[in-house]
């Protein structure tokens, strides 16, 4: 049976919301238009009460949509592709957010709170600044509305209550069956079954969402000519932004570095790059913010910046969803016709927000005179452009893409491709900025705390000046010492480390003189240092990450052709790991110890031979008692929850100490999504170990060679498997699968020692058993050599024995391992970056909310 | 001349140098004819081929090359562009576990004699947004979750 009235109730919420986000913007509007009292606030009141009927509505349409798939409703398409039954609830919760009219929805949520948090804290600014979100909420709306205009027959949006038969209509089953509804869902992809899947994409829309809120402030300060009364309020929440945007980006590279398999927590890749873009302008506005009145040029570029910030959010919504990015992108979404609409929503606010500032720029207050070389605003000045222009840097080569679209769209033909090495290119320019930033935030903070005139500025910053130059000679000193890397060879990254060293100390300076005085007041000491610390944690983990898998084995025995060739020079910086076969890696030697299942619901993995993975679902069923850590968790034959998809690869670290540590990097495999690699890591404070295995063969679907038979006696050598092996001996045995024999039955057993590689015997051992005069010959399987054996004859004329050899794919994995100093100076100084944020907030809220109540 | 001038001069001629080498340093997408000519004229920069694999009726790769055995990072495989043209490539890391699936894929690295040396690969495989290739199976009872 369908369920169509759920679907139904989503879709009238969604309709009710866009049609009420309509109301609003109409009402609040005539509110701020309208110069009679009386008549402003009834237009508030009313635009206020469909505003809320709007917020309502959303939440309506989220708990419809979320039931759908919690319920396992497939006969709806978005349940059916982003969701299955083998999901845990807590992935059924990004499930919601995979897709893109769950991901909109998100974001209209959150915007929906905001706003109604916005008419509780602040009456003065509600219309302006409401009609400016009610606005935006229409168009967000009108992204899932799902409603076919008649006549024109023109679609507008994509509605995440489509029927799987609405969605598909061209598939054969509805002529034959109606109501057909499928048994499971596609799933959510591999790759986003991690716990970052549930809390990135709502703090990373919660950051998109907040920057429309000093963009609203802006507008509504442009259009009611309060030149400079809107910085105030937009202050705390312009931090806010940057903190929780922020967060969520710096949450995404953790995620990236952790599980995604980028080979870092950073790709350059557009999707990414479009988020931070905004987030750098958005730094740079705040900074111009909080320097407006001591300096009205800083004026009208807050307004510039600040509305560039949400124009570039938009822009990025538009790179993200369009499809625009095509292959130049892992972020992709499903292009769902959206184009058109994305373009005209990021228009509308471009053109209105121009139009509006060009207008009323004659009436900024500006100042004429120029600005001192001496002055906090313009180090703070310089800070800010050096922001914009690594911003500028990095939206103009991602924006190559886009740049193809125009060109051909003109007729001509544009074959741009991103650059090819990404991480050098964007660096190169990246880390002047860098420099840049770490040297400016130093120096401004100086400049807004200490009294600095021409004629003492020598004298002050002389002293950290030498201080940073000798620290750096000392931390060059310990990395070549400690052979982390070598800095002369790349001289720029000298000039990067004495500029995150001079950063720490001026601004460590400042904020132990601010601790003496009011500790509230040193957000932005903390802030700096924490940038400042992460400008060293990426120059040393990145500049200096190193690959230990070089490999230089094996290939100088097998292919001597290529060293001489082609591949001399050639980066080899993947080795291969037999089965239990120690290979020695820089440091380490390391054994790959076999593949391993995962149950959900038990501490550790599971070896292959303890369960048989049930086809098609979720569950296995216990092959022997599993017990772990000391305590009995299953029985055999008892049925167990595990993750399916997930292969994982047991390797031993044994450093030189003897000391063992166990890494399991990770495979998905998923038929319809393809297959995804998750890498595992050895963490210590200095550096991690990095590694994941970037081929594997799949032992699932091995084939086993056409049976030989081989006749042979004690002590003969020959050749299985392409390795050398011995008949050792050939001995009765009493017991056969662990149970006595009895009288009238009898067991020989074979020990075939195999030469596997580096020398590694190992030891098969066939039996041919006569029972109940049944002649018995169990196949033995040795995967470490890829071999299966059966005893099948006893020749007792000649002493020669039988023996039948299958030979499979040896098990093998082959591992990339990197080695990254220092990345913890990154999550350090993140983490001190996000308090010295708090800080700064709760300092602007108060006052925000002590002038609010004075009533300025 | 006021010093503001001159520091909006020096931001407009960082934000040049960026657009320039931007446009400069961009690669291309193109054909192995095109990569050849620009490897024999000297130009070593990289670039974009798009291309297929070769494929037997039952969806093996053709024409591959990669033994873990002997060595673990070299990969062979014949490459053809959309033009047509079919060129042999190396890739000196593992084999990607997908490329069997990829319908199209993207190679990026330069001519190196009569072999394309490339240093990524990039697969588009077939995403479980075509839906149209996705088997379905009927419910025999009303779905309830166990």
């Amino acid at each position: 049976m369908l369920h169509t009235t759920i679907g139904n109730i989503g879709h009238l919420c969604i309709i009710l919301s866009f049609v009420a986000s309509v109301i609003a913007t109409f009402g609040y509007f005539k509110s701020v238009q309208t110069t009679d009292l009386a008549q402003q606030e009834s237009w508030k009141r009313f635009s206020r009460f469909a505003f809320y009927t709007h917020g309502i509505a959303v939440v309506g349409v989220i708990i419809a949509l979320f039931s759908i798939i919690y319920n396992h409703y497939f006969e709806y398409h978005y349940a059916w592709s982003h969701s299955s039954r083998a999901l845990p609830v807590y992935y059924i919760i990004s499930c919601f957010w995979e897709g893109q009219e769950g991901s909109f929805l998100l974001w209209i949520f959150w915007h929906a709170v905001l706003g109604v948090v916005l008419i509780n804290t602040n009456k003065h600014w509600e219309a302006p600044v409401m009609a400016i979100f009610a606005a935006v909420q229409t168009f967000l709306c009108s992204m899932i509305l799902g409603v076919v205009l008649p006549v024109i027959d023109l679609k507008i949006g994509s509605s995440p209550f489509l029927l799987l038969r609405e969605a598909m209509p061209d598939l054969p089953v509805w002529q034959m069956k109606p109501d057909f509804i499928a048994e499971d869902g596609n799933g959510l992809n591999p790759l986003l079954q991690n716990y970052w899947m549930v809390i990135h994409p709502p703090t990373l829309f919660l950051g998109f969402a907040t920057t429309l809120i000093p963009f609203a402030y802006a507008m509504a300060g442009l259009w009611r000519r309060e030149f400079t009364a809107w910085i105030r309020p937009a202050l705390p929440w312009a931090l806010f932004s940057g903190l929780v945007l922020g967060v969520g980006i710096i949450m995404g590279g953790y995620w990236a570095y952790e599980t995604l398999n980028f080979g870092g927590y950073w790709n350059w890749d557009p999707v990414e790059n479009a988020s931070f873009v905004p987030w750098l302008v958005l730094v740079a506005a705040y900074h111009c913010m909080i320097i407006y009145k001591t300096n009205q040029t800083a004026l009208g570029t807050s307004f510039i910046l600040v509305i560039a910030t949400f124009i570039l959010v938009l822009y990025s919504t538009f790179l993200n969803r369009s499809g625009v990015l095509g292959d130049a992108s892992v972020h992709s979404f499903t292009d769902l016709g959206l184009s058109g609409q994305l373009l005209i929503y990021l228009f509308f606010f471009l053109i209105a927000s121009i139009i509006l500032l060009i207008v009323r720029w004659k009436d900024i207050p500006k100042d004429e005179k120029e600005v001192s070389t001496y002055s906090r605003e313009f180090w703070i000045f310089m800070g800010a452009t050096t922001l914009c222009l690594s911003g500028f840097q990095i939206i103009t080569a991602t924006s190559l893409p886009v740049y193809n679209k125009i060109v051909e769209g003109l007729g001509f033909v544009s074959k741009l491709a991103p650059p090819a090495d990404a991480a050098t290119y964007y660096s190169k320019f990246q880390l002047w900025f860098g420099v840049g930033i770490a040297v400016f935030s130093g120096i401004g903070q100086s400049f807004w705390w200490k009294k600095i005139k021409q004629d003492n500025f020598i004298k002050f910053f002389l002293t950290p000046f030498l201080v940073s130059l000798v620290l750096t000679f000392v931390v060059i000193f310990f990395t070549t010492k400690t052979q982390t890397g070598d800095f002369f060879d790349s001289p720029t990254y000298i000039v990067l480390l004495f500029a995150g060293i001079f950063s720490i100390l001026t601004n460590g300076s400042i904020l132990m003189d601010i601790f003496k005085g009011n500790y509230k007041l040193s957000g932005g000491a903390v802030t700096h240092i924490g940038v400042a610390m992460m400008l060293l944690g990426i120059l040393f983990s990145s500049g200096y990450s190193k690959i230990v898998s070089m490999n230089d084995s094996g290939m100088k025995i097998f292919n001597e052709k290529d060293l001489e060739g082609e591949n001399a020079n050639a980066n080899k910086e993947h080795l291969a790991l037999w089965l239990n076969t120690p290979t020695q890696m820089d440091n380490y030697t390391l054994t790959y110890k076999g593949v391993r299942v995962e149950g959900r619901e038990l501490p550790e993995y599971l070896r292959p031979e303890q369960v048989e993975i049930i086809e098609n679902d979720f569950h296995a069923i216990a092959l022997q008692d599993i017990e772990q850590k000391g305590k009995k968790y299953y029985s055999k034959g008892d049925t167990l929850p595990v993750f399916p998809e997930n292969k994982y690869y047991e390797i031993d670290f044994r450093d030189k100490d003897g000391r063992v540590t166990t890494l399991y990097p990770r495979f998905q495999i998923n038929k319809k999504m393809g297959n995804s690699v998750s890498p595992d890591l050895k963490r210590n404070a200095g550096k991690d170990l990095y590694t994941y295995v970037a081929q594997a063969p799949d032992l699932d679907n091995r084939e086993w060679s056409k049976t030989e038979n081989y006749t042979i006696a004690v002590k003969d050598t020959f050749f299985l498997n392409d390795y050398v092996a011995v008949l050792d001996n050939v001995a009765r045995v009493d017991t056969f699968e662990g149970k006595p024999l009895g009288a009238n039955n009898a067991a020989v057993q074979a020990t075939i020692k195999v030469m596997g590689k580096e020398f590694i015997q190992y030891e098969i051992k066939p039996t041919f058993v006569i029972r109940d005069g049944m002649v018995a010959m169990p196949p033995v399987e040795k995967d470490e050599v890829g071999i299966r054996a059966k005893f099948t004859n006893i020749d007792p004329k000649t002493g020669k024995f039988g023996f039948a050899f299958n030979f499979t794919q040896k098990d093998y994995v082959v591992l990339k391992a990197i080695e990254k100093p220092l990345i913890n100076l990154l999550w350090i100084g993140t983490l001190v970056l996000m308090l010295g944020f708090i800080m700064a907030i709760i300092r602007r809220y108060r006052e925000f909310k002590l002038m609010r109540d004075k009533g300025v | 001349m006021k010093k503001t001038h001159i520091f909006g001069l020096i931001i407009i001629a960082i934000a040049v140098a960026i657009l320039v080498s931007t446009g400069t340093e961009a690669s291309t997408y193109t054909d192995f004819t095109d990569a050849e000519s620009k490897a024999k004229n000297g130009d070593v920069s990289q670039v974009h081929v798009v291309g297929k694999l070769k494929k037997s009726a039952s969806g093996e790769i053709e024409d591959i090359i990669y033994n873990p055995a002997i060595d673990a990072n070299h990969l062979e495989f014949t490459l053809t562009d959309n033009k047509g043209r079919s060129q042999k490539v190396v890739y000196n890391a593992p084999k990607p576990q997908d490329l069997g699936k990829a319908e199209q894929i993207v190679i990026i690295g330069s001519m190196e004699g009569q072999v394309f040396k490339c240093d990524k690969i990039l697969l588009k495989c077939p995403s479980k947004y075509q839906e149209g290739k996705v088997e379905f199976k009927e419910v025999e009872k009303p779905a309830k979750q166990s």
